[in-house]
């Protein structure tokens, strides 16, 4: 029943680990908060439910994404370009 | 269009990383810090891929010029898009007397063989910030060059350029085969999640020695001496002008 969702689910937690690694706080900050994120979830049985969460965490997955090459642009433009560009 | 894209990526400290000159003052510490694709790479990759997949090019090729670990900077490249990777190996003493001339000998060797019809390379390394590789590169295939791009356009069988320049933008049209240099406004590079690095596994990454593409990785600089940039002093602060002229006479600078 909830099987095939709960590969799903797997495969999302490895992705956000993944990205876990370039987190600005420290890896460790982020896989704690992490689990505890899932482990909140843990009981969910609702196959609509878990769809929800697994959209939520491929969002939390983009705004990782923006974060990380914002980081970079704007560390970038600090370290090469003149304050007017 | 049958245009095969080479690009240059290398492997340098995170962007993020607080550096560290080492102790004998000959380097910074590399041993256990994080590396990465350098910024600039990602965006020449970026564009690579983007020319593909709007069909203006059939295949991407990423190249990487150094020790083992280099490997991981070409899967990341294969992750975002490139079709297959070529690491020229280059391990040791050579490796760290390893500079832009050296690099652009490799890369031009590459071109001929590979019969690449554009390289893009990022403008700079964040490590060593040479902003040479890329010139060089043109000059030794007598290529011409579009440097500090900004956008790229293939028009035909010419490449349109927007360079970014100091007085502002300066557009230029050069014939293909051309060597194309990234600057930070050509696009937004994407990242190379998990699934992307899974699947680039089975992309393939050829192995190649400098000597087999004929080329004499011997450096003709030195590193006499590396050292940190001197510290900031604190400011002072004064009340009124004449405080001021009397500190900077004291200072000696007036």
């Amino acid at each position: 029943m909830s099987n095939p969702l709960r590969g799903e689910v797997i495969r999302l937690y490895k992705n956000l680990l993944y990205l876990g690694r370039e987190y600005p706080k420290g890896t460790t900050y982020f896989r704690e908060r992490l689990k505890a994120a899932f482990m909140k979830n843990k009981d969910v049985t609702d196959p609509e439910k878990i769809k929800k969460l697994v959209d939520r965490g491929e969002f939390v997955i983009k705004e990782l994404e923006a974060l990380y090459f914002l980081r970079k642009y704007r560390a970038m433009k600090r370290h090469y370009y003149e304050p007017e560009h | 269009m049958s245009a095969r894209v080479l690009v240059g990526v290398k492997r340098v400290i995170d962007y993020a990383v607080k550096i560290r000159v080492k102790p004998d003052h000959t380097g910074v510490v590399t041993d256990g810090v994080k590396h990465s694709m350098n910024p600039f790479c990602e965006i020449a990759v970026e564009e690579a891929v983007k020319l593909k997949e709007k069909k203006l090019v059939k295949e991407v090729v990423a190249v990487s010029c150094g020790p083992q670990q280099v490997q991981e900077t070409i899967r990341t490249a294969l992750a975002m898009g490139a079709d297959r990777g070529i690491h020229v190996e280059v391990s040791g003493k050579d490796y760290e007397t390893l500079g832009p001339l050296q690099v652009s000998k490799i890369l031009a060797a590459l071109a001929k063989k590979e019969q690449a019809d554009l390289i893009i390379l990022g403008k700079q390394a964040i490590d060593d910030d040479c902003n040479q590789t890329g010139q060089m590169t043109a000059a030794l295939l007598d290529w011409p060059q579009g440097t500090f791009a900004s956008e790229v356009n293939i028009e035909a069988d010419k490449l349109k350029v927007v360079r970014e320049v100091d007085g502002g933008l300066e557009t230029i049209k050069i014939k293909l085969p051309a060597v194309v240099t990234a600057d930070l406004r050509l696009n937004t590079p994407r990242y190379a999640t998990l699934p992307n690095i899974m699947k680039a596994k089975k992309k393939k990454i050829a192995n190649v020695k400098p000597a087999d593409l004929g080329v004499d990785v011997s450096s003709r600089l030195e590193v006499l001496k590396v050292d940190e940039p001197p510290q900031r002093q604190g400011g002072v602060k004064v009340e009124t002008v004449n405080d001021l002229v009397r500190k900077l006479k004291e200072a000696g600078r007036i």
